[in-house]
């Protein structure tokens, strides 16, 4: 894709004695993972599209700490959350959006006891937000007719009882709102936290992003919406199982957006 | 002579009475003192949050029973036994002094014959419920057999346990519709009313009745208090010390380790002196492991937490692990804790503080492949009617794994080196990190 984006660094700010509104965290999925990427480039469009006034850290990000934590290496953890803080308040960074539930929880939760506090907030109330005060306008036609269900997060709902945000974005896009049996509080996990996704599942019967995606295809979805990139990997992967990919996809809610925006 | 026996013949059932308060309040004296010096032995913890909020959601989640309902059959059966529990006991209040002053209802001219058959009548309605919810309970239990009642960790002593309890109450409430019945210095009590007709009209046979239904109600109330601390049904007492001291902090975010911060920031702090040496270790304080290995490891509220399950399971039947047929049961996690706390306390008071009997939490009880199965999802702590919190000794468990005895996954350790090397749990380099821009 010869597509280029023009991403400003921090640096790039520093560099003119400026200072952006918000940091955009990209997060590693987000940097390296393929179908991540996506998510990504969306998010940013959607970013510049809105005017808003933002930056990434570039080569200075590194990895939040959240998979060591999740796993029990709480050394490796603490290293990462100091040496991003030391980035973050060198920066002097005051709020901070990231399309990565566990890197919003992580930063927005578990940075404040090392000297990192920062106003934290995940992409989907970052648009909502957006939409809210007029800034960003979808036109929802190209959705219209087409039912889609959205997959809770269980960093972003449970883990910190955002339910709504991301519904809220997806009514703009005039689609058929469907929810799953389980959903918001019940919701089912896809199957990748707690470090799962880097590793083989332990033995069971059954794998639970397909516990998962059975859920989201009993409500017969044109497209399933994600708002992680690891849940969107496990969705994903789910509807191959049932080789379903022809006629249902699974997007980000940033990548629905930013479509139907025709970016 | 015989004046004198009459006398001690009057005063008899008193002294019974109060000697059976009394063992009855000794031995729960010491279950209590025996549950709060096993709770004391886990780590110091300073739980923060305002006292306000803390007494909010005390009454919100153990009284009003608001994530009972989430499950409506059983959270409305659920507190019509509670509701019985609760107010049925100002009938006991009357029973208790009753038996120690040798008076016979003696609410009765206090409150005025009708308020007090109105009372009375709402209680027998009540102990009707109590005995609708046990009956469907026990059918849910043993012949429905819900799945979630099923599991592994119920075979045995749990499943005897929950039974045990619903035909306790179930008695407890025969006794006490059969003594309102049988008391002829009363009449017209809405349900026992409808006994009335099956009592034998012979007095002296009718007295015995009641009298034997008045024992058997109090001293079987005296037994169950003495029962629920060696049962899951502790739950009744514990329910509202463990939701007051709930966490306050959103569920995602997991504490950060003192210790280790400690380490992370002298060993990054370029001023170190890396040959100076250490501070004289503090001779009285406990070794501090890196996570938990034993539930002396744990903090005092995790293990108030495994005193606070009653067992009902709805973690475990909620947790995506378990649903797909892994070893992890956070409900059996949570019994795990007990049984280790329980068999703890057992060698303290019999070998003294210093006993190890060579077991522990992790390895004796818990295996690491439940701990790997864990998502940390949060669905378990959703779940839980009483706000525990079995994903924290998941973690602290793990962290010993990990920090401890270098015992992760080969998938896992490699991405631990990864993020070391390159900032990403994959192998790709730090340099590259930027370059999704201009692909």
């Amino acid at each position: 894709m010869a597509e280029t984006l023009t991403v400003p660094t921090m640096a790039d700010y520093m560099a003119r004695g400026e200072a952006p509104e918000i940091l955009f965290w990209v997060g590693c999925a987000g940097s390296f993972d393929d179908r991540a990427k996506k998510i990504t480039k969306a998010l940013v469009k959607l970013l510049q599209k809105a005017e808003v006034k933002f930056a990434v850290l570039g080569t200075e990000e590194a990895c939040t700490g959240d998979p060591a934590k999740r796993a029990g290496n709480e050394f490796l953890f603490m290293m990462q959350a100091m040496m991003n803080v030391q980035v973050l308040n060198g920066y002097g960074i005051e709020k901070i959006v990231t399309a990565c539930p566990h890197c919003f929880n992580t930063l927005k939760n578990e940075y404040p006891e090392l000297g990192g506090s920062y106003d934290v907030i995940h992409h989907t109330q970052l648009l909502r937000d957006l939409m809210k005060d007029g800034k960003l306008k979808v036109e929802g036609g190209s959705f219209k007719g087409k039912r889609i269900t959205f997959h809770d997060p269980c960093y972003l709902g449970r883990g910190n009882g955002e339910y709504e945000a991301p519904r809220e974005v997806l009514e703009k896009l005039d689609a058929e709102l469907s929810e799953m049996k389980r959903c918001k509080t019940r919701g089912l996990c896809c199957g990748a936290g707690g470090a799962q996704m880097f590793k083989e599942a332990e033995k069971g019967d059954k794998e639970v992003n397909i516990e998962r995606t059975e859920d989201a295809l009993e409500v017969k979805p044109d497209i399933i919406a994600a708002g992680c990139p690891f849940c969107n990997t496990m969705m994903t992967d789910g509807v191959k199982h049932f080789e379903r990919e022809d006629n249902v996809q699974v997007l980000d809610v940033a990548e629905l957006i930013a479509s139907a925006a025709d970016l | 002579m015989i004046d004198y026996m009459e006398q001690v013949l009057h005063y008899l059932p008193q002294v019974l009475f109060a000697v059976a308060l009394g063992v009855t309040s000794y031995f729960f004296y010491k279950s209590i003192a025996r549950i709060r010096r096993n709770i004391n032995l886990g780590r110091d913890l300073q739980l923060e949050g305002p006292t306000a909020e803390r007494w909010k959601t005390m009454a919100r989640v153990a009284m009003g029973q608001t994530k009972m309902v989430v499950r409506p059959v059983a959270g409305i059966m659920h507190i019509l036994i509670y509701l019985g529990f609760i107010l049925i006991n100002i009938e006991v209040l009357e029973i208790l002094l009753d038996g120690l002053l040798g008076t016979h209802r003696l609410f009765k001219p206090l409150l005025g014959k009708a308020f007090y058959s109105f009372l009375i009548g709402f209680f027998e309605f009540l102990a009707l419920l109590v005995v609708v919810a046990c009956v469907v309970f026990l059918y849910r239990r043993n012949v429905h057999k819900l799945k979630r009642f099923w599991k592994p960790e119920m075979k045995g002593w749990p499943a005897k346990d929950g039974n045990y309890i619903l035909i306790i109450e179930l008695i407890l409430m025969s006794f006490l519709l059969i003594m309102n019945a049988s008391d002829p210095t009363v009449d017209g009590f809405l349900i026992s009313g409808f006994l009335k007709p099956l009592m034998p009209a012979d007095e002296g046979t009718l007295h015995l009745i009641e009298r034997v239904a008045w024992w058997g109600h109090i001293l079987g109330i005296f037994a169950f208090l003495n029962y629920v601390p060696y049962s899951k049904h502790f739950h009744i007492i514990m329910a509202f010390p463990n939701t007051y001291w709930s966490n306050l902090n959103a569920k995602g975010s997991f504490n950060n380790l003192e210790s280790v911060k400690k380490e992370v920031e002298l060993m990054m702090d370029p001023n170190a002196d890396p040959y100076a040496a250490p501070p004289e270790p503090d001779p009285n304080a406990a070794v501090l492991r890196f996570g938990a290995k034993d539930v002396k490891d744990l903090s005092w509220k995790q293990l108030m937490d495994s005193y606070t399950c009653t067992e009902c399971g709805r973690c475990t039947s909620e947790c995506p692990a378990n649903q797909t047929g892994k070893m992890l049961s956070p409900r059996k996690i949570m019994m795990d804790t007990r049984d280790r706390l329980e068999a703890v306390g057992k060698n303290i008071d019999e070998h003294g503080p210093d006993h190890d009997d060579g077991k522990a939490l992790l390895g004796d009880h818990i295996s690491a492949e439940e701990l790997w199965a864990c998502t940390s999802c949060n669905a378990c702590v959703q779940a839980c009617p009483v706000n525990i919190d079995p994903l924290s000794i998941i973690m602290d468990l793990r962290r010993y794994l990990v920090m401890e005895e270098s015992n992760a996954p080969t998938e896992l350790n490699s991405v631990f080196t990864n993020i070391e090397n390159n900032g990403a749990p994959w192998q790709f380099a730090q340099a590259d990190r930027f370059n999704w821009a201009s692909e």
